[in-house]
């Protein structure tokens, strides 16, 4: 199907300025809303938003990442945050106010500012496209003869960097086991917390010792 | 008392092997399309994660314990970093992956590298998103229904 070029353009700006209104009414919405439960969720659909854009903007890879860790699983994981602390935000201090919305006033200014300098999307002379970006593109079916390109900049070039990207990984692993215990009496187990007036059928918690308790 | 999700339950069991099975495409599908060993990871976690929202997480970590995960971490690092100590031991440089097939016409190597290192990271972070879903859910044992 052959498409008329104007008509394409037309088309993808208004694809492309839907989803930018939509992430502003989804966070306007983050922003007023107290209740936590809400904010997770809008969170999740305001990372789908921009995986979408990303998919307009032709990065399918980060458009993926973006919908599998930021609407997929920072979702569920803030969800089971959530579980542990109260539903509903603090009621905010006004007095501050003004401070914070002055200083997110002149960041936002200054960036409208850099963004004249920045060079038009898919400029294949931008500094992003030119040197280091041309070289991969050039070479990998020579080097590596991998189909993907971000594949092969990801794993081979810069497999080094992707090898230190894992072990942060690994690294954000131990630590929440070594922070939430994975072999403590009470670790990655229900907690039965008297005072929250939530007790569960009998002591899967209250069984074992509680080490925190005694000292 | 879990009996009345009886629409997630049954899509669940329906859902769990596609995603699955949509894991493994992304993880050894990279090199053609869009994907890798993160996506792939975080994916594979996902089916767990959905199995373990709605039938609770001790089901899960009786499916799938959090022992396994933990060697599941390890693993996956020690095949990335493996690979890298192989390529040097065959006399390149770290994680030069032509060593692994010197001499191939088609880069074989590189294929062979990418591959496993890719797997190795698909593996870590599957494992490392498994075991902080379950530590910070295993806390209170499931959402009750007046908090959704």
């Amino acid at each position: 199907m052959i498409v008329d070029p104007g008509f394409a353009i037309v088309a993808v700006a208004a694809v492309d300025l839907a989803l930018l209104t939509l992430l502003l009414v989804v966070a306007w919405q983050m922003l007023q809303s107290r209740q936590l439960f809400a904010v997770v969720m809008l969170s999740g659909i305001y990372s789908l938003l921009s995986a979408a854009f990303f998919v307009s903007l032709d990065a399918v890879d980060v458009a993926f990442t973006e919908a599998a860790v930021g609407a997929g699983i920072s979702t569920v994981l803030m969800l089971s945050a959530m579980l542990l602390t109260a539903r509903r935000e603090k009621p905010l201090k006004v007095g501050r106010a003004p401070v914070g919305l002055i200083a997110v006033l002149i960041v936002g200014a200054a960036l409208f500012y850099a963004s004249i300098d920045m060079p038009a999307f898919g400029d294949p002379n931008a500094p992003a496209n030119a040197y280091v970006g041309q070289a991969y593109v050039d070479r990998t079916p020579n080097e590596i003869g991998v189909p993907n390109i971000v594949t092969a900049v990801l794993a081979s070039y810069r497999g080094f960097d992707t090898l230190g990207e894992t072990l942060v990984v690994f690294t954000a692993g131990v630590a929440v086991m070594l922070l939430l215990g994975v072999g403590s009496p009470r670790g990655g187990r229900a907690v039965s917390d008297p005072d929250a007036g939530n007790q569960l059928e009998g002591g899967q918690a209250q069984g074992g010792a509680r080490p925190e308790r005694d000292a | 008392m879990r009996d009345e999700h009886l629409i997630l339950r049954v899509m669940m069991k329906v859902l769990f092997a596609p995603i699955i099975l949509f894991a493994f495409y992304v993880q050894f599908h990279g090199d053609y399309g869009p994907g890798g060993g993160f996506q792939a990871g975080v994916i594979f976690a996902v089916a767990f994660i959905l199995h373990g929202l709605i039938y609770g997480v001790g089901a899960t970590r009786r499916a799938l314990p959090q022992g396994a995960l933990t060697a599941m971490m390890a693993v996956g690092v020690f095949l990335y970093a493996g690979t890298g100590a192989v390529t040097m031991l065959l006399g390149r440089n770290l994680l030069a992956y032509d060593a692994l097939v010197p001499n191939s016409t088609h880069h074989a190597g590189q294929h062979y590298g990418i591959l496993v290192v890719e797997f190795g990271v698909g593996m870590a972070v599957a494992a490392t998103m498994l075991t902080i879903f379950y530590h910070f859910a295993g806390r209170e044992p499931e959402i009750r229904d007046e908090d959704w």
